[in-house]
């Protein structure tokens, strides 16, 4: 489904990715994670060509992202993202923001666009905030919302990009719910996340990068059960100690 | 100081028809209303190209826009107005230069030369202030947005220029009130607006003083009820919940 072959980035003449090569099969949950400055929200950008990358391939559903032929919108209308800070559109009320880009892009009505919207709404328990505005949302219920806009574009796989960072801890959980959720039924997901809670219940592999390389690619059992590297076992003992 | 107040010198006659001196300004402040919203609907509509051209990725279409603001924006009003007035006419096209000089009267080609410099003008203040609102959002707004799959209009029209316009409306109010007084220049090339209908009626009556203390109020409640309009809409189209855009 996704598939990233040697990709190289730099911001002027620091390298931030180096030879990234990854495999997302359909249906598969990856989790990436790594210490902060490693790349991983940098490479899930490339993913939907929110960063360029100046070297390697990313092929989505046979579409080479950084092909300059490629209609980018579309294919980005295809998969949907989750940010770290929500990013609604703050000026549209909830229904709005879910309507929006149904519109716009699928060229759907209004009614179907809020029947879709609302329904996914309902689905991660928020039908009484349909018209309320994002600023009088918690950020965990901002969120839900969030992955529910990015859902009712009907996504071929869905990317996270850290999205409990921004999180108060009590409302960590009800995100990840939906997320979990969303893998048990099938979804392809790729998740920059430092839950490593969830990254062992859900996933089924786990990236690890460091300095901008991808160090481990292996599945969730092996990752937890006895990472290979020195690094990710670094970096495994610091966060599952707290 | 000896001077003998006569408040009762708007309501003589002027000599000219059965007008008094108070037609006079109220034709003045309808001339002056009437170049400044015009204008202000030019500036508005070509500052929103502008400010959007000057935030674009493209760099050519950014650069030109960048020229544009400098250039309106470094040359004094008064001189940009006699360009405007005196030497554009010169250069157009002979049907529409003998259009301009003879067969509209004075006051309309003074008129369409104000509004287009007034307008032009105002637009590259307005252009930087619409950059600036745009400028303020997070870029994740700009990612949700791609992501999304909008293309770069939508994203502009149903994303950024609404958050925009509303994080800039306090500034934007004060360029509006600076067309109304800036409407003033118009008296130099002989339209009648509300400062020229002023200096004719102290010339014609020796009252100076009481003209231009009417004028002064005359502007000053116009800007004001403007500025309280202004307030009323930032408060209509403010977002529940949401302090202030763009902070975050």
């Amino acid at each position: 489904m996704i598939s990233i072959e040697h990709i190289n980035k730099w911001y002027g003449d620091f390298q931030v990715l180096t030879d990234c090569t990854a495999d997302i099969s359909k249906g598969e949950v990856v989790v990436v994670c790594g210490p902060s400055g490693s790349g991983k929200s940098t490479l899930i950008k490339c993913v939907n060509a929110l960063e360029p990358f100046q070297e390697g391939r990313i092929i989505v559903d046979g579409i080479s992202v950084g092909d300059p032929q490629t209609d980018l919108p579309l294919l980005r209308s295809r998969i949907g993202m989750v940010f770290q800070n929500f990013e609604l559109f703050p000026h549209l009320s909830i229904t709005e923001n879910l309507m929006l880009a149904q519109q716009r892009v699928l060229g759907r009505s209004a009614d179907e666009a809020r029947d879709t919207g609302l329904k996914l709404l309902d689905r991660v328990g928020l039908k009484a905030q349909a018209a309320k505005f994002p600023g009088q949302l918690s950020g965990g219920q901002q969120q839900r919302v969030a992955i529910a806009r990015a859902l009712a574009m009907n996504p071929i796989a869905m990317l996270f990009d850290e999205p409990t960072s921004a999180l108060d801890p009590e409302m960590v959980n009800e995100v990840l719910d939906v997320m979990t959720e969303l893998a048990q039924e099938g979804m392809t997901m790729m998740c920059v996340t430092h839950e490593m809670g969830f990254a062992r219940r859900v996933a089924n592999r786990v990236i690890f990068m460091d300095k901008g390389h991808i160090e481990e690619d292996c599945s969730a059992v092996e990752f937890f059960g006895s990472p290979r590297g020195e690094r990710a076992q670094h970096f495994l003992s610091k966060i599952l100690h707290n | 100081m000896n001077y003998h107040w006569d408040w009762g010198v708007f309501f003589k006659p002027t000599g000219i028809g059965s007008e008094i001196y108070l037609d006079w300004f109220m034709t003045g402040l309808g001339w002056t209303i009437a170049l400044a919203l015009t204008s202000w609907i030019i500036a508005l509509f070509i500052g929103t190209i502008i400010g959007v051209a000057r935030t674009l990725p493209n760099k050519i279409i950014a650069n030109l826009a960048a020229g544009y603001v400098a250039l309106f924006r470094n040359v004094p009003l008064l001189i940009q107005l006699f360009i405007w007035y005196f030497m554009v006419p010169d250069y157009l096209p002979e049907s529409l230069e003998l259009w301009f000089k003879q067969d509209i009267n004075p006051a309309t080609s003074a008129f369409i030369s104000t509004v287009i410099c007034l307008g032009l003008f105002t637009a590259a203040r307005v252009a930087e202030q619409i950059r600036t609102g745009i400028e303020a959002l997070p870029q994740g707004q700009i990612n949700a947005g791609l992501a999304l799959g909008l293309r770069l209009p939508q994203l502009y029209k149903d994303v950024l220029l609404p958050q925009a316009f509303r994080i800039i409306i306090p500034p934007i109010t004060s360029e509006f009130l600076n067309v109304f007084k800036n409407s003033s220049v118009a008296s130099l090339i002989g339209l009648m607006e509300l400062l020229a209908q002023t200096k004719q009626t102290a010339e014609f009556t020796a009252n100076l003083f009481e003209a231009f203390t009417l004028a002064t109020l005359i502007y000053f409640v116009l800007n004001m009820s403007l500025m309280l309009l202004m307030r009323k809409l930032e408060k209509r189209v403010q977002v529940p919940g949401l302090i202030a855009l763009g902070g975050k």
